[in-house]
């Protein structure tokens, strides 16, 4: 079967800009989001956004620590990936849902 | 044999037992702070006192009344007001331990104690909540600790902070929330609301400036209530500093340094530091991922992910609701019904569902009221009763006030030993607002 890889005017998303589908994404979609966010995605980028995907499929609850402690980046690091409020940046390019804060 | 009889919720449990080979069961209760104490309570009363054992542990002979520190630094309370021992509400027939609890062998069913003493169990119920620890920031338990530094979610730090206000004679006060994650998440709300008033009061508002600083993107989370409650920050003329994740505080130069580089110098720092479980979990081995020593808990039944008959609740639990003592005393409901379930081997019939409510005072006598749970988010309405209230969601008022003051009398002697209160363990959608979306 062919894979079809989507664009980001293919894919459905909400208002702040969130894939609906988690499925819909692809690297290649990643880095579409990524540069409207004016982000060049690497290496380090992918295994942070994989780190998300899979994490996410678990049911985790995600956050800035938690990243901090999965031994792929420091909260540094993490910052310096993805600027401004890196776990919301970085869950919008990875395709999945805003993270929710228990509050 | 004989056949035991139970009543719960209005229900009739039975089970049997064999009293020629009779033995005691035990339950240990980990921890004797608000969700403890209300278990404890719930629990003597509702198991048969021939079968059933309970012991209950704690390392801290006073009791607080944690809804309270947030007033003493303004002097609407005195300390002595939220203190009380805690043995006044452990029931005559329940052992207790006043001891530290090193760490729990959930394999052996076994908690061991400092000195070595060894508990077993058949039904642990973990208790132990979760506390402030500065020492997770680098700096900002350093040289200005307490001098230009405090807490106020502990008895110590806001006795200290009581007397910092005293005689403090203005400049920049920032209130900064080290984490997301946080006990009672509106309470630097009210301290900053409470700050506002106080100031003005003292007629020195205009020598304060107040920086709310915070790793959310705005006061709070919700959208609704976050949208009222930036609103009263603008109209107190309050900085709100949202996407600010604490890294460290330089107390040469006064200033606050996030992971990115942003900085906020303060005058006076009041701060919320990251808040963990207890040491316990960490020595048992029981926390999440996060590092904060919250157990995997489920958030429904609120048994634990790993035990069996482990079952967390309060602040404990890593479950996505607020760490509240309304949640809290919710969840002892919903646990009560779920223990009986299990000793009776009967699937769970509670579920809790992320139900909190908690006031927000907002100053000069007057206060507002959010209800919420895991999937509703806090709406406007009328609280409890439809159309009547008396009090109201969403705004602020004299009667919301009231109710937090009213509501101290109600925890010490409504709350903690487990009476029923004329609030819904499970959210209600009566007297709210649900606007359609467009």
């Amino acid at each position: 079967m062919e894979t079809v890889v989507l664009t980001l005017d293919q894919v459905e998303v909400n208002s702040e800009g969130y894939l609906k589908n988690v499925n819909d994404w692809s690297p290649e979609l990643a880095r579409e989001i990524a540069a409207k966010e004016n982000i060049q995605l690497t290496e380090k980028h992918f295994e942070v956004l994989n780190w998300l995907r899979t994490k996410q499929a678990e049911g985790v609850q995600l956050s800035i620590r938690k990243i901090g402690n999965s031994g792929i980046v420091d909260i540094k690091q993490f910052y310096a990936l993805f600027p401004g409020g890196p776990l919301k940046v970085s869950s919008k390019i990875a395709g999945i849902p805003k993270p929710a804060s228990c509050i | 044999m004989s056949t035991i009889i139970t009543h719960v919720k209005g229900a009739i449990y039975l089970y049997i037992t064999n009293q020629n080979n009779y033995q005691m069961k035990k339950i240990v209760i980990l921890g004797a702070g608000m969700a403890g104490t209300v278990m404890t309570n719930k629990l003597f009363r509702i198991l048969n006192k021939d079968l059933w054992e309970i012991t209950v542990v704690d390392k801290d002979e006073s009791h607080y009344y944690q809804p309270g520190f947030l007033f003493i630094p303004f002097g609407i309370y005195n300390p002595e007001d939220v203190v009380k021992p805690k043995k006044e509400f452990i029931p005559q027939g329940v052992n207790f331990i006043l001891n530290e609890v090193q760490k729990v062998v959930p394999e052996n069913n076994q908690v061991i104690l400092k000195g070595g003493v060894i508990l077993s169990y058949d039904i642990l119920v973990v208790a132990t909540g979760t506390v402030p620890v500065p020492e997770e920031t680098e700096g900002l338990k350093g040289d200005l600790w307490y001098k230009d530094i405090f807490d106020f979610y502990t008895y110590e730090g806001t006795t200290q902070l009581a007397k910092k206000l005293e005689n403090w004679k203005g400049g920049k006060l920032v209130i900064n929330l080290a984490e997301t994650l946080i006990k009672c998440p509106v309470a630097p709300l009210e301290f900053t609301f409470l700050a506002d008033a106080y100031f003005t009061e003292k007629g020195i508002r205009d020598k304060v400036e107040i920086f709310y600083v915070t790793p959310l993107s705005g006061a709070f989370t919700k959208p609704k209530a976050t949208a009222m409650l930036n609103k009263l920050m603008e109209e107190k003329n309050i900085n709100v500093i949202p996407d600010f994740y604490l890294q460290r505080v330089d107390n040469e130069r006064k200033v606050i340094v996030s992971y990115d580089e942003k900085e906020v110098p303060f005058d006076l720092l009041v701060s919320v530091p990251v808040n963990k479980g207890d040491q316990m979990v960490e020595e048992s081995n029981l926390g999440d991922e996060d590092g904060l020593n919250f157990i995997p808990t489920d958030k429904n039944t609120l048994q634990s992910k790993k035990y069996n008959n482990m079952f967390v609740i309060g602040d404990a639990t890593n479950v996505p609701a607020s760490k509240a003592g309304s949640v809290a005393h919710f969840e002892a409901d919903i646990l009560t019904e779920n223990i009986l379930n299990y000793i009776n081997g009967q699937p769970f019939e509670g579920s809790f569902d992320g139900h909190a409510n908690c006031f927000i005072e907002t100053g000069y006598g007057k206060a507002t009221l959010i209800d919420f749970n895991y999937t509703t988010e806090p709406l406007p309405g009328k609280f409890p009763f439809a159309k009547i209230g008396p009090m109201d969601l969403l705004k602020v008022t004299r009667a919301n006030h009231m109710g937090k003051l009213a509501f101290k009398w109600v925890y010490w002697h409504l709350l903690l030993t487990g009476k029923k209160l004329p609030v819904s363990t499970n959210m209600s959608m009566t007297g709210k607002l649900v606007e359609t979306e467009n």
